[in-house]
């Protein structure tokens, strides 16, 4: 079970105290890398970074962050530039919000609060990780988007916004960081059989996040652009985009 | 936290329930679920229980499997501190390239370490190593107050919790004194036995040399050959495996109902009895295959079919076991009901736990496809086994009486009593707790 292929790497976990995440996390340092846990449920990452060390007995560390609050983020984004030598950091952005779209849309409040965090917070961080980055070639980032961002549904179009324009932010520092020897990976999840789906209607051929965390991996390691998970999405998505507009209108999705 | 409305069953398919399930994932969460709330919580760990001990009809569950942590393990002693949504198979995955193993194993890997404490589990190895509970250095129980306590051995409320069928509240992580594994294997001795009396000799005798011993009895085999089968001895090997690891297989559906019929069973068991030749066999087998064997088949409870099946386990105390296992491998022939290989082991003692199952004996384990009749078929089972001064496993049933539960059980009452204390509101609870009027 245990490799050595990510040994010497340095795994930031953005948002890691989700399942998918923490998933994630074990993969890469049953692999051998060492893991930044950052997050806001501080108990919670103490637990997964000691299951990491004791597991893998790899390093495993944990960094407060607020993704909403801008002080948060750079205090992150400076400490791990000052902790990871140059080319060595990886990036797996897991973070985001989904409040209930009917919530949403009785209090926008709320859907500040799902834009801050799943865009606003996300776009800031990355831009000041980018630095620490562009430092040496041969680092990996991996973004979660969504499925959600590939057309706004009547059900979901806040969060999905959110999700599009991080997909768009996504390409642009792709290419920035390309030309540094960085890639980047946008990750479109399909259904994951996780607590913000768990229970709720239409949910079907959800992935387990372990499945989810492999495929990520996999993806990423291999430097693929944008990547659906699980694959079957890729059709899911082509056919979804193309209904037209007319018709979508209707359609109580 | 979001409930999810949905159908469970337990692994004999037999009993289902619909209920309202909560799957946490961080232990904060789980922690606040465990409340008095409309039709009670029950937990459920790896659902490898047979019957409806983890079912709660329409009240609400409690899903552990997300709390899979290692807090923390110390090298020196082996104390392992887990969440309890732990796996044995992951334990044994993580742990045994480092040179260790659990002291005490149920016979599935996907058994969670809730679960073995809710059931104070033994092994093949209880004569030598006693049960699941021995081994506990502590336990982090979220009791229905809300309230997380650490209990310890000694404690009412520890013996309440070990065998307590989760009805204490949620156990949310234990510290578990593991033990070293000289290597991946175990020598294996296998050997054919022709009779129920050559068993249970051979296995008495085994108390004294092997610390596993697990026997594999045809169930269908009448007369004279009732209870031949085929004797595992078992020691940790000194010799490391070059074992590549083994993919599971899945059953990917419901076999038919005519699938299993006395013919098929009965070819399949005497090709088990015939496995082994006359003069037995000796070898190195992975510790994982040793002590999961039904794991490499996933889901192999579908091979019953829709219906379900039971399963049957009863202990016999030393000087009843001859008389009251061909009682019941009789009774189970006569009745026509086909099944499997029966499992027949040696227990050494009692647990720690008021409703610990293990005392100084012998078991049996058959599986029990369900039809028409089989629960007055489990209800003469159950007679014999009281008949003969036995106990039933709570682990494994569906269809026990609550007169039954009474009479096996002896500390029935101090645990109702220490229950209905410790949760006035009746906030834990469960389809099988109401069954065997484990409340009062």
């Amino acid at each position: 079970m245990r490799s050595s292929v990510q040994s010497g790497r340095h795994w930031l976990i953005l948002g890691a105290s989700s399942s998918v995440a923490r998933a994630f996390a074990r993969q890469v340092a049953a692999e051998g890398a060492a893991v930044t846990l950052a997050g806001r449920d501080r108990a919670d990452m103490e637990a997964t970074a000691a299951d990491l060390r004791t597991r893998y007995e790899t390093e495993a560390t944990v960094m407060l962050l607020d993704a909403a609050d801008r002080d948060s983020r750079a205090m992150a984004a400076q400490a791990v530039a000052a902790a990871v030598p140059p080319g060595r950091l990886d990036v797996f952005l897991a973070f985001a919000a989904m409040p209930d779209q009917g919530a949403m849309e009785e209090n926008p409040d709320l859907a500040l609060d799902c834009i801050m965090a799943t865009y606003t917070g996300a776009v800031d961080l990355l831009l000041r990780l980018a630095p620490a980055l562009e430092r040496a070639p041969g680092g990996r980032v991996a973004v979660l988007g969504s499925v959600a961002g590939d057309r706004g549904r009547l059900k979901n179009h806040i969060y999905g916004s959110a999700k599009a324009g991080l997909h768009a932010f996504t390409a642009g520092y792709r290419n920035r960081l390309f030309r540094k020897g960085v890639t980047v990976t946008t990750i479109k999840p399909g259904f994951l059989d996780t607590a913000m789906t768990w229970g709720l209607p239409g949910i079907i051929l959800a992935a387990s996040p372990d499945n989810f965390a492999r495929a990520c991996l996999t993806a990423t390691a291999k430097g693929k652009e944008v990547a659906y998970i699980p694959g079957f999405w890729a059709l899911i998505m082509l056919i979804i985009q193309h209904i037209p507009e007319k018709i979508f209108k209707r359609l109580a999705v | 936290m979001r409930a999810k409305p949905i159908t469970l069953s337990g692994w004999g398919r037999f009993q289902k329930a619909a209920m309202g399930a909560f799957r946490p994932e961080r232990s904060r969460e789980a922690v606040s679920l465990v409340a008095a709330r409309p039709g009670g919580l029950t937990i459920r760990g790896g659902g490898r229980a047979y019957g409806d001990q983890a079912l709660n009809e329409g009240g609400h569950a409690l899903l552990t499997e997300r709390l899979d942590r290692v807090i923390s393990f110390d090298a020196e002693t082996g104390l392992l501190v887990a969440e309890a949504g732990m796996t044995f198979a992951d334990l044994l995955a993580t742990f045994l390239p480092k040179g260790w193993m659990a002291p005490v194993s149920p016979g599935t890997g996907f058994a969670t370490l809730g679960g073995a404490v809710a059931n104070d589990v033994h092994g093949k190895n209880n004569e030598a190593t006693g049960s699941f509970g021995h081994h506990l250095e502590w336990i982090d129980l979220v009791t229905p107050d809300g309230e997380t306590r650490r209990v310890t051995p000694g404690e009412d409320l520890f013996r309440a919790t070990v065998g307590g069928m989760g009805l204490t509240g949620l156990i949310l992580s234990v510290a578990l004194r593991l033990r070293r594994a000289p290597s991946n294997a175990i020598d294996l001795d296998e050997r054919r036995i022709t009779d129920l009396d050559g068993f249970l000799a051979a296995l008495a005798e085994a108390r004294d040399t092997h610390p596993y011993s697990v026997g594999w009895i045809d169930a269908l085999a009448r007369g004279k050959t009732l209870g031949r089968g085929i004797l595992e001895l078992g020691r940790p090997s000194l010799t490391k495996l070059d074992a590549a690891p083994r993919k599971a297989k899945r059953l990917p559906i419901d076999l038919p109902g005519f699938a299993l019929n006395p013919i098929s069973i009965r070819a399949f068991n005497l090709f088990y009895y015939n496995r082994i030749g006359a003069g037995g066999r000796m070898g190195a087998v992975p510790i994982g295959q040793y002590l999961y064997p039904l794991d490499a088949l996933l889901d192999w409870n579908r091979m019953y079919g829709k219906r379900g099946f039971h399963q049957f386990q009863c202990l016999l105390p030393d000087g009843e076991a001859a008389t009251g296992m061909r009682a019941l491998l009789e009774t189970i022939s006569a009745a026509g009901s086909a099944s499997f290989l029966a499992v027949i082991k040696s227990l050494g003692g009692p647990g720690l736990g008021m409703l610990s199952f293990a005392q100084k004996g012998f078991t049996l384990a058959l599986d029990i496809p369900h039809r028409s009749d089989s629960l007055q078929l489990l209800q003469k089972l159950e007679d014999i086994t009281l008949d003969h001064g036995g106990r039933i496993y709570l682990a494994k049933d569906s269809a026990l009486s609550p007169e039954g539960f009474r009479a096996m059980y002896p500390e029935h009452q101090a645990f109702q009593d220490f229950i209905d204390k410790l949760d006035p509101q009746r906030a834990m609870t469960s389809d099988m707790a109401r069954r065997l009027g484990m409340r009062g």
